[in-house]
């Protein structure tokens, strides 16, 4: 770690006004003890915006603008109607419903654990914690596996890296962030997501199209943005443990403790490892790699619901070790080894942030939001006799300003951000460094007829030391034809600078030869990315039966005027050029979703992808780019019981596409890879409320790629590739694991 | 001139930024009759018709509406006013009997006797 200056300056950041959030706990009293509610429904009045309790009583849910009247009902309490003013986080206790008042029992509806927008202009999914247990480990990068708006895919047959796409279109073209602020990026491209424990995390929010302006210029096919449980309503204590037949086991304890109704704090360990080499495909080399992560995040609440203010404050220290490669490589003697092919990356990572926002007391409409990052991500890694290291020291710094025009029903938000990244880069023998620095003002207007129309405009313009001045415009629209039915559509344009090695650091894991044809450009001699974005959006929600559900379709163009084009079809040879000649992403998906019953859900979707690029070779289809994919999942869970024991049964699957494969020593020129369908299980038993056991199986039906590395005899040689994976190399897996809190 | 709109575009937001308004703002509530959602949008939405009116909530089981204005702009009679012109009686303004018959069925609220 660098001990800069910037370490001290620590960083500003505002609240995610966006998301103004009421927070509370429901209880009961028995006796003089306090007993948490569960599964309480908790609503604004006369409107769609509504959840419920979780196991510790605690919900959380946006602020309305159409009404400051929270119902709270649960079946056998009385319901409560509160008039929240200017309070953000409530505690609340029910009284039990007197025997006459029975008559009054109303109907409860179970929170959906993948909430589709219905009020935002935007194509938004939530996906909240109730989902995030579905995955089967562990962390981010591995939390969107029962999502069918986000593809996961094999990076590689090194690392056991996942990498997502959506809408055709891999990470880089995504805004990852973290409470809002960009995130995965840079450096961090390749294995960032897996450095988000999967328990820390409390909602992610998954926006399809180009997104709000707010956050920057960088998203072109969505934005991803991931909240970490917060101190103050999370659980003061929470244990988990997981192991896994693939050898990895893990362990996360966090702590919260509140000091007092101002401040509190939390504190979160996160464990990993593997120490067991495994190689069921018997080529020689480890399946997943050896590993182990320590990863910890301090943070610091301020909340003074009074006077408006709340503030955050984080501090995060990551150090994560991977070992690759031969089976017999032992780095202590083998590196550098012309006959034993290993590999070591190891990287450590430094977040601090600070956020600060104030809502103005007597006007809730407008708040401040002070929003500050610094980040420093090192990795050291060589992957054979190549090598390639990244140092990127990042700094963010938004001001935001929330007010509306006349009335509520228009909205705006106008602030400024910089950021600041230096990267210093070893490729083999070549250095790199390069500093961006950018400085831009936006200003996002909504619109909401507090009806079937709303509306947000946005525009944003940037000054930026490598991709010059420009200015960034986005559009979202939303019409109601009838409450049933949603239209939504977007428009908006993204760039980036391409951060060619980090975005594709499996080709370390070649023996390709790299090839930069330059021109002239201001970012390893290439011109940035720029792309246009278009979707259309459809859904119409249906009941059927006692069960509802909804039926979504969705058309997104992306449209590349500038791209940095990453060429894998010559053989023994990876090239980057700027575009010549047209590139595309279209996807389409139609997805049904549907309740019979409280207990049972299904979910279906069916994707279409059309991704293709100009190569130097001709107008082809992106390589290792399923065309179309098939998704569906099944959730089962019975009635609580009073102590809220309860099963939970998940069963997905996964259905693959043939994917077009470069010409390699391996694959003859036209070759595409078979189509393959995954199955992935998982079993919960709650024996309590606060005590659960889960165990899963993932890749039920034992399907592998055979030969996933290319000239695994021969690391050394030319054809050497461990890229070309369609697949996944490891087969049926068993895991289990518990989670405690108090 | 393309210059000159980029530094604009990015001056803006710190126009916005600095224009720290002093508003005088003034919290209303009183009593509109009325029943249901559908009530509470239409009223709502006259509330919203007169200029001046920031924020308005109609709480259905209270009856009672929340409104942020500004007073030299929107008086608490011409808001109530407007609100009764959409069909919904308010303490100062009764609603035209003609307007109140044509609402919708779950909205023909229960009209107090003079």
């Amino acid at each position: 770690m660098k001990n800069n200056l910037f370490h001290l300056f620590i960083l500003i950041g505002f609240f995610g006004m966006s998301q103004d959030t009421l927070k509370g706990t429901l209880f009961t009293l028995e006796g003089n003890q306090e007993i948490p509610l569960t599964g309480a429904s908790v609503y604004w009045i006369g409107t769609q915006t509504g959840t419920t309790t979780n196991e510790e009583g605690t919900f959380s849910l946006p602020f309305e603008t159409s009404t400051n009247q929270l119902v709270i009902s649960f079946l056998g309490f009385k319901t409560d109607t509160l008039s929240i003013k200017d309070q953000k986080i409530i505690t609340h206790y029910l009284t039990a419903a007197e025997g006459e008042s029975l008559e009054e029992i109303t109907l409860t509806q179970r929170r959906k654990a993948i909430q589709k927008s219905y009020l935002q202009a935007q194509n938004i999914v939530n996906v909240n914690s109730a989902e995030l247990l579905k995955a089967a480990c562990c962390n981010l990068s591995e939390s969107f596996e029962t999502n069918p708006s986000i593809d996961v895919n094999f990076s590689d047959a090194l690392t056991g890296t996942k990498q997502i796409r959506m809408l055709g279109l891999t990470s880089p073209y995504l805004l990852i962030s973290e409470e809002n602020i960009p995130m995965v990026r840079g450096a961090s491209q390749a294995y960032g997501l897996t450095f988000t424990p999967g328990t820390w995390i409390e909602s992610i929010q998954i926006t399809k199209g180009t997104g709000s302006i707010v956050n920057g210029f960088e998203s072109i096919a969505g934005q991803i943005n991931t909240e970490i449980k917060k101190p103050f309503s999370d659980v003061p204590f929470f244990l988990n443990i997981f192991t896994s037949g693939n050898g990895r086991q893990e362990i996360n304890i966090q702590g919260n403790q509140k000091w007092n109704d101002k401040w509190s704090t939390g504190l979160f360990i996160h464990g990993n490892q593997r120490t067991q080499k495994m190689d069921q495909n018997e080529d020689s080399f480890l399946d997943v790699p050896l590993s182990k992560q320590l990863n910890l995040l301090n943070r610091w609440q301020y909340t003074d619901a009074e006077k408006g203010w709340v503030g955050f404050g984080s501090l995060r220290w990551m150090t994560d070790d991977k070992q690759i490669g031969d089976l017999g490589f032992n780095p202590a003697e083998d590196r550098n080894s012309n006959t034993v092919w290993g590999s070591e990356i190891d990287t450590q990572r430094l977040d601090a942030s600070l956020k600060i926002g104030y809502v103005f007391p007597e006007i809730p409409y407008q708040s401040f939001g002070f929003q500050s990052a610094y980040s420093n991500h090192n990795q050291a890694a060589y992957y054979g006799r190549r090598i390639y290291e990244i140092d990127q020291e990042s700094f963010y710094l938004n001001l935001l300003f929330n007010s509306i025009v006349g009335n509520t029903k228009n909205k705006f938000k106008a602030g400024l951000n910089i950021a600041y990244d230096r990267y210093l880069e070893t490729v083999d023998l070549l250095y790199f460094n390069r500093t961006d620095r950018s400085g831009g003002g936006f200003f996002e207007y909504s619109y909401d007829n507090l009806d079937n129309f709303s509306l947000v405009a946005g525009i944003r313009a940037d000054a930026h030391n490598n991709l010059g001045n420009f200015i960034t415009p986005r559009l979202h629209l939303r019409y109601l034809p009838d409450p049933k039915t949603i239209i939504r559509a977007s428009v908006g344009s993204g760039r980036k600078a391409a951060n060619i090695f980090a975005e594709n650091q499996t080709l370390f894991g070649t023996n390709r030869f790299i090839s930069i044809q330059e021109n002239g450009g201001s970012i390893y001699g290439l011109n940035p990315e720029k792309a246009w974005n278009y979707g259309i959006s459809l859904r119409q929600l249906f009941t059927l039966g006692s069960g509802s559900g909804d039926v979504t379709a969705d058309y997104y163009i992306t449209n590349f005027t500038d791209q940095v084009v990453v060429d894998w079809e010559q053989k023994n040879q990876i090239s980057f050029y700027n575009l010549e000649g047209p590139s595309r992403a279209n996807s389409f998906q139609l997805a049904l979703d549907y309740a019979p019953s409280e207990v049972l859900s299904f979910r279906f979707a069916y994707k279409n992808y059309d991704v293709k690029t100009t190569y130097n070779s001709g107008f082809l289809q992106r390589p290792l780019q399923a065309q179309n994919r098939f998704f569906a999942n099944m959730g089962w869970e019975s009635e609580r019981n009073v102590k809220g024991a309860q099963w939970r049964w998940d069963l997905t699957y996964h259905a693959v596409g043939e994917q077009r494969l470069v010409t390699t020593a391996r694959d003859l020129q036209g070759s595409y890879s078979p189509a393959y369908g995954l199955w992935n299980s998982q079993l919960t038993r709650a024996v309590q409320t606060n005590f659960e056991i889960y165990v899963g199986l993932e890749n039920l039906g034992n399907y592998r790629q055979n030969n996933p590395i290319i000239g695994a005899d021969n690391p050394f040689g030319n054809d050497f590739d461990t890229a070309q994976i369609y697949a996944p190399i490891f087969g049926r897996m068993i895991y289990a694991g518990l989670r405690w809190n108090l | 001139m393309k210059k000159l709109a980029f530094i604009i575009l990015i001056a803006l937001p710190l126009g916005i930024l600095a224009q720290d308004k002093t508003s005088k703002n003034t919290k209303s509530s009183f009593e509109v009759s009325g029943n249901c959602e559908m009530c509470q949008k239409r009223i709502e939405k006259a509330a919203y018709s007169v200029k001046g009116v920031k924020m308005a909530n109609w709480d259905i089981p209270t009856n009672i509406i929340s409104i942020l204005h500004d007073s030299n702009k929107a008086s608490v009679a011409s808001i109530q006013l407007a609100i009764a012109q959409a069909g919904h009686d308010t303490p100062l303004s009764k609603a035209p009997d003609a307007v109140y018959e044509k609402l919708p069925m779950c909205c023909l609220y229960d009209r107090k006797k003079e």
